[in-house]
């Protein structure tokens, strides 16, 4: 035991003192720092096994660590990441999740262009993305912007907002195909009584075309409360001494918001877009719950992509057909996340 | 002369004070406007709940509270389906989820953000690459293989899909960095533990981030409904949004239950909500939520 240990401290001293010369003699001064790292952390073993220590200050320090990261990141790792290799893996294959799966190549992307439901489905999610994200960020950057300001019962206001939020889409949506019912809702009592639209003009708000509009109307009603509570925060961070700066200079309250809020909120501006794309990018309760009518079924006007990918995985069993549309999802919102990056960059430098 | 120019300067004054004073009745006429939009809905849901189905779409002339309230929309939906089943379900499985989600984030967040340790990057750059990858990418496989655990058609399968999320590590990883340094290594001279420090001096100074974490989990699995539609098929393990669902399909043409039943559906989000809200412009200040 005894020899062992001479044996390896001989091995760590010579080593050290090898490095200690390389040190010496480099002149690149990062290479110089990474061999410094490198010689302190065999002089430390060095130490731990001079003291008889089993296991050096560094390994304790690293295991103390990992068993704080243990309890979520093993959950984690085999539910989240696992799931995710198995994803990509999927979209090439031929699987129906019983019987043998098969190798297929891009054979599943293939199938896409000449699929007019997915189509369809992929159409109306880029449309519900477009309407969505711009309206939303809209209206909650200025709903944050009046209740920053100093007014009564702020704290009432700023939780009305958020109400939506939290309210469960199963019964909201339900509510809403109520107010919007075609023939029996206020919404259209009120257009045909007060507005005059004739009976037969009423609008249909849950089919056709115009189901997306209506999508996007509840969508901007549902989040703006949770993305003027993040706009909030961005506001509270933007010092007064800008603003007063700014009324020192005659600046009116647009110019204000020109040339101080909107800059200065840019940051997190980016963050509310890329979040709200994503979240848009996989929309699914709200259109079965409003358009899916008691069979929770979608029909062309109204589809989205997540809907064919759970009916292809779950009705179909064509898990292969499903994971590679879920591949078209994750990379589009892939793609618009990089594109924000890029220009959040790109407005930084 | 002086007079004068104390005139003008009042008069310029007093144009600024009716300037403001216009500003702020045009700034409530928005926030009234608003707050109707948003508080509406649930009103017509309060209201349509205690009639009787041919009540709630009469227009003319419309009333808030019909003359003979029908009070037992609230006990017929309690047998008509088995919502209190439903309610059990979900009430065990958002109080395990979040509260797994408190501990296990903040657990691994107090060690991304005050320790250091080998794979530290590597290890949480794994985390951040899923935040931008929708669940429903994966939810498939995800499927498959709790599916092959034999986990599939159990609450438990719901419990491990959620309570170890990539978000609610970094929510807590941002609040905690906000923590000045010295804090630990003061108590670390004083010979604290690790597991101290995070127990006695972290975990008190982060409510404002456990509060905002705990709205954000609480609300998500309490309103889940595409996770339970794939994993729960057995009617007696459902959650409440499955049950809520069923019954408006079942019974589309009762209007009154369907809004007594979505009432009850938002008693627990509103009370956890409401209770939690005043740390929660904070919380999302703090935790860089903002970007």
């Amino acid at each position: 035991m005894d020899e062992k240990k001479a044996a390896l401290m001989q091995r760590l001293e010579t080593e050290a003192a090898e490095l200690m010369r390389q040190i010496r003699a480099e002149a690149d001064i990062e290479k110089k720092k990474k061999l410094i790292v490198k010689r302190d952390s065999i002089q430390r073993k060095l130490t731990a096994t001079r003291n008889n220590r089993r296991i050096s200050r560094e390994t304790k320090r690293d295991l103390v660590a990992y068993s704080f990261i243990a309890p979520n990141f093993i959950g984690f790792a085999v539910f989240t990441l696992v799931p995710i290799v198995f994803a990509f893996l999927l979209a090439f294959m031929n699987w129906d999740g019983s019987n043998a799966i098969s190798f297929v190549g891009f054979d599943n992307f293939k199938r896409m262009p000449t699929d007019t439901f997915f189509l369809a489905a992929l159409k109306n999610t880029i449309l519900y993305v477009l309407g969505t994200v711009p309206l939303t960020m809209i209206a909650s950057l200025a709903l944050a912007i009046v209740l920053n300001q100093k007014i009564r019962a702020r704290g009432f206001f700023r939780t009305v907002a958020f109400f939506p939020y939290v309210a469960s889409l199963a019964a909201i949506t339900a509510v809403w195909s109520m107010i919007f019912h075609p023939s029996k809702g206020p919404v259209n009592y009120i257009l045909y009584k007060v507005f005059s639209v004739p009976q037969d003009q009423l609008p249909k708000w849950f089919s056709g075309s115009l189901v997306l509009v209506t999508l996007v109307l509840f969508s901007v009603w549902k989040y703006m409360g949770y993305y003027m509570v993040i706009y909030l925060a961005g506001l509270q961070g933007i010092s007064a001494e800008l603003y007063e700066a700014g009324s020192l200079d005659g600046a009116n309250t647009w110019q204000k918001f020109c040339y101080i809020t909107w800059p200065q909120l840019r940051s997190t501006t980016f963050f509310v877009v890329v979040m709200l794309t994503i979240n848009c990018f996989k929309v699914y309760d709200i259109a079965v719950m409003l358009a899916g009518g008691g069979d929770g079924k979608l029909s062309t006007s109204a589809t989205v992509l997540v809907y064919y990918i759970y009916q292809n995985a779950f009705n179909y069993w064509d898990l292969g057909y499903s994971s590679a549309i879920a591949m078209v999802l994750f990379v589009m919102v892939l793609i618009v996340t990089l594109i924000q990056f890029r220009y959040e960059k790109k407005l930084e430098a | 002369m002086n007079g004068i120019n104390d005139n003008a300067t009042n008069k310029k004054y007093k144009s600024k004070r009716k300037n403001e004073i216009i500003g702020k009745i045009f700034l409530y006429a928005i926030l009234l406007l608003i707050t109707i939009c948003m508080i509406l809905p649930f009103l017509w849901m309060l209201s349509a709940s205690i009639k009787s189905n041919r009540e709630v779409f009469v227009m003319d002339p419309f009333v808030w509270i019909p003359k003979q309230p029908k009070w037992d929309n609230y006990v017929k939906i309690w047998t008509k389906i088995p919502l209190l089943k439903f309610v059990q379900n979900t009430v065990v499985l958002t109080i395990v989820v979040t509260l797994l989600q408190l501990l296990t984030s903040s657990f691994a967040a107090y060690s991304f953000a005050k320790l250091d340790f080998k794979h530290k990057n590597k290890l949480f750059l794994a985390y951040i690459a899923t935040i931008a990858m929708p669940w429903q990418v994966y939810m498939v496989p995800q499927f498959i293989m709790m599916r092959s655990m034999g986990l599939n058609d159990k609450l438990l399968a719901m419990i491990c899909l959620q309570a170890f999320s990539a978000f609610g590590v970094f929510l807590m990883k941002q609040f905690y960095e906000g923590i000045p340094n010295d804090l630990c290594e003061a108590a670390r001279i004083d010979g604290m533990s690790e597991y101290r420090i995070y127990a006695k001096i972290m975990l008190p100074l982060s409510k404002p981030a456990l509060s905002t974490l705990t709205i954000f989990t609480f609300v998500n699995t309490w309103n889940d409904y595409l996770g339970p539609l794939i994993y729960l098929r057995t009617e007696t393990k459902k959650t409440i949004q499955l049950g809520l669902k069923m019954f408006i399909g079942q019974y589309s043409a009762e209007y009154g239950l369907i809004m007594a039943g979505s009432v009850v559906s938002l008693v627990p989000v509103i009370i956890v909500f409401l209770c939690l809200q005043k740390y929660f412009v904070e919380g999302v200040a703090s935790t860089g939520l903002k970007g």
